[in-house]
């Protein structure tokens, strides 16, 4: 099997979809001739010309305003936002327009449409190339909205999700485009060329939408990550000792929930973890939905680990980033209770 | 000290207290200009975008090379506009009555504008599609839509296609041409341009209508639209209908110092024409020329269609707030109806005893769909749709979640 990085295994996902549907269109900004500024769609307009792949000007409201034309009439756009940080003048288009057009319509007319972008921080972005804007999305009605944590995971999870009859809101950890990241950021970087994650198979695959993974089984405290974080887990995990069953969740909506449900009725303990700011965030979600499912399997208050509530930072990025040091925090304090 | 700067405040020429006054609105002769090449590129349509292609003259004639090149139009296609356009009127009497009367939460009419989106939808052909604004029901009726299907949308009912989900008037029908209306003001244009898009790029040979009012020209997706189309030149037609009043806000709000919104478009490397909106053979010799033009392959172009919103916003509006009653009677390009039958009249087609006639044959078509429709419930009498509609349609496939939801509203 082939290793290849985030960055391949989605432009392979793209190659695969343009290649056996011709209703597949991939634009956006810097997205056609360059192939975008994290060179995801390198080559697509070279293979499958310019009516297939293009460029756009910067209005994303213009991006995706146009794809929902085009999805309502029957093609498969699967449009890039250069960073979630992007996102918002879009985001009348997605949440009003393609999350109900079903509906609204009765079904006469549906928004097939996937809307890529990196999210997450790690990478010196300042807040503007650093937000993880996750639940903005997951509280529309109408959308799926999904992460992948490996090469393997995005590949399959980009086939599903432009092969999906409704719009799909696809995040892409930036931190984790060339390889693993385990929250040392002075360290040596890992490529996904050195990771058994990185296997990728050619061809056409899917990775259900809605399917979680336990990347790591235990019996005594379930976290629950996504992206960027679930690497944050494994290291926390290793360095502390603690048996710990990590579930990636992958899919945040629809979510998982028998997945987790089964893991913390065994574990009786459970920590969320996201990037994201704190308050209101995705996590308020899952332990709501955890504490209603396993209360009485609970043998200690769950635990959440995220973003400050405050912009996100530049020079004091990592004072910012929820690292192992405050997983394992959380998972200590888990395990007292 | 320095004196302090002054800002603009753009004000109607009246307001309540007044009398109407539209002496700033320059009216050209009808006839006056020509009927550009369908090739017509952005930098040649300053007279056009500026100027107002009228075809009917005070006295009813047909002039000029606009009436030329609808001349080959016969009664019949006229006489039909003509229906058309009092079917839409009989249509908005009947359902304003029923809001009145408490039948339905809320109703809209097109009043004064009838002739824009019937002339327009009768030079589309079946597929093409529209991207409607909540004023455009001209449309469905223009494109014959079953006036059952029309009415159960307003009153919710089992009539109704959308089974309940849209406020009444939020139409939807693929079938005849009809985007399902969001209600978001400005967001459809630029699905007309994506929707164009695909029309180009599947070859089908159909294609696309936007429609916005002048005060959702203010709105980021109008200049979304026009910047996008102007890129990839898709075969849409972008309608600005400029009826002078976004609810109570004049229409001076959303042009500010553009001299009409027919030139802003021009601003963006797409051809604008401005068009008397009141004058049905206006309507229909520039839509088809637009939609000719768009179908050959030249692009995309912009119409503003110049009209006067005669009746309120909606039947949550009351326009003496804020406007002199009789101002629509002192709008200075009439009324779409009179003028159309004054027409009709001095060629020979029609007679005034023959209008009153239709509009009480019309009344009564109307009326009789409208009270078999009422039959299937009403706001005041309603026969409920199952709640379990909630959930339809969310996604393709129910996930589990809804299902949970569902079955705790116990459906």
């Amino acid at each position: 099997m082939t290793r290849m990085t985030m960055i391949e295994a989605l432009r392979d996902a793209m190659d695969v979809k343009l290649n056996d549907d011709p209703k597949v269109l991939v634009f956006g900004e810097d997205v056609g001739y360059f192939g975008g500024v994290f060179r995801c769609t390198a080559g697509l307009q070279a293979k499958y010309g310019e009516e297939r792949v293009f460029d756009t000007p910067i209005n994303e409201s213009a991006i995706v305003g146009m794809a929902v034309g085009m999805a309502a009439q029957g093609m498969r756009p699967c449009v890039e936002m250069q960073f979630a940080d992007y996102v918002y003048p879009a985001y009348d288009q997605i949440t009003q327009e393609a999350a109900r057009l079903r509906h609204r319509s009765n079904e006469m007319f549906t928004c097939p449409l996937v809307i890529r972008m990196p999210t997450g921080g790690g990478i010196f972005g300042g807040q503007t190339h650093s937000q993880s804007p996750e639940a903005l999305f997951t509280h529309v009605a109408g959308l799926k909205v999904v992460m992948p944590s490996t090469p393997y995971d995005a590949k399959g999870l980009l086939i599903a999700a432009i092969e999906d009859p409704d719009p799909v809101i696809f995040f892409e950890p930036k931190r984790l485009y060339n390889g693993p990241f385990y929250g040392d950021h002075s360290g040596k970087s890992v490529g996904w060329a050195q990771h058994p994650a990185g296997e990728v198979p050619e061809g056409h695959y899917t990775v259900e939408i809605g399917k979680a993974d336990i990347r790591r089984a235990g019996s005594d405290v379930t976290i629950l990550a996504y992206g960027t974080m679930v690497y944050i887990a494994e290291a926390a995990v290793e360095k502390c000792g603690i048996d710990t069953e990590i579930i990636d969740l992958r899919s945040l909506l629809p979510l998982d929930l028998e997945t987790i449900k089964a893991s913390v009725e065994k574990t009786g303990r459970c920590v969320m973890i996201h990037e994201a700011t704190r308050t209101s965030g995705f996590g308020a979600e899952l332990i709501a939905e955890v504490q209603e499912a396993c209360f009485w399997h609970l043998k200690s208050p769950i635990q959440r680990v995220a973003g400050w509530d405050a912009p996100y930072p530049h020079a004091t990025e990592w004072d910012y980033f929820p690292g192992p040091e405050r997983v394992i925090r959380a998972l200590q304090k888990t395990m007292e209770d | 000290m320095t004196e302090k700067l002054k800002l603009t405040f753009p004000h109607p020429p009246a307001r309540p207290q007044d009398k109407p006054d539209f002496s700033s609105i320059v009216t050209p002769p009808a006839g006056a200009l020509g009927v550009p090449p369908p090739d017509l590129r952005a930098e040649e349509s300053q007279d056009y975008a500026n100027g107002l292609i009228r075809v009917l003259d005070n006295a009813g004639e047909a002039v000029g090379p606009w009436a030329d090149y609808v001349a080959g139009m016969d009664r019949n296609a006229l006489l039909l506009g003509l229906r058309d356009m009092l079917k839409m009127r009989a249509v908005d009497k009947r359902l304003l009555n029923a809001q009145r009367q408490g039948k339905t939460s809320f109703y809209l009419q097109c009043t004064g504008e009838e002739a824009i989106g019937c002339g327009f939808q009768r030079q589309l052909e079946k597929g093409d599609m529209n991207f409607p604004t909540y004023r455009q029901q001209t449309l469905l009726i223009a494109a014959d839509y079953p006036l059952k299907d029309l009415m159960g949308q307003i009153y919710s009912n089992e009539c109704d296609p959308l089974e309940g989900r849209q406020l009444p008037i939020m139409h939807s029908s693929r079938d005849y041409g009809f985007f399902s209306i969001s209600g978001n003001l400005g967001t459809q244009y630029i699905q007309a341009v994506g929707w164009a898009m695909a029309n180009a790029l599947s070859g089908d040979g159909k294609i696309a209508a936007g429609w916005i009012g002048d005060g959702a020209t203010a709105s980021n997706d109008f200049h979304s639209a026009l910047l996008s189309a102007s890129v990839y030149r898709p075969p849409v037609i972008l309608n600005i209908v400029n009826n002078q009043w976004a609810i109570s806000t004049y229409t001076g709000v959303a042009t500010g110092g553009s001299r009409t919104y027919a030139a802003r478009a021009r601003g963006y490397g797409i051809p604008a024409l401005r068009v008397d909106g009141n004058d049905y053979l206006a309507v229909t010799a520039v839509s088809k020329w637009a939609i000719d033009r768009a179908r050959k392959g030249f692009g995309p172009v912009a119409i503003e269609w110049f009209t006067y919103r005669v009746a309120a916003h909606s039947t949550s509006d009351d326009p003496s707030a804020y406007r002199p009653k009789d101002e629509a009677r002192a709008w200075p390009l009439g009324d779409p109806v009179e003028r159309l039958k004054q027409h009709l009249i001095l060629r020979g087609d029609w007679s005034e005893e023959r209008h009153t006639q239709a509009e009480a044959e019309l009344l009564d078509e109307v009326t009789a769909v409208q009270k078999e429709v009422e039959t299937h419930g009403t706001f005041v009498n309603p026969k409920p749709i199952s709640p379990a509609t909630i959930f339809k349609g969310v996604y393709a496939e129910m996930p589990e979640h809804l299902h949970r939801q569902r079955q705790e509203m116990g459906y």
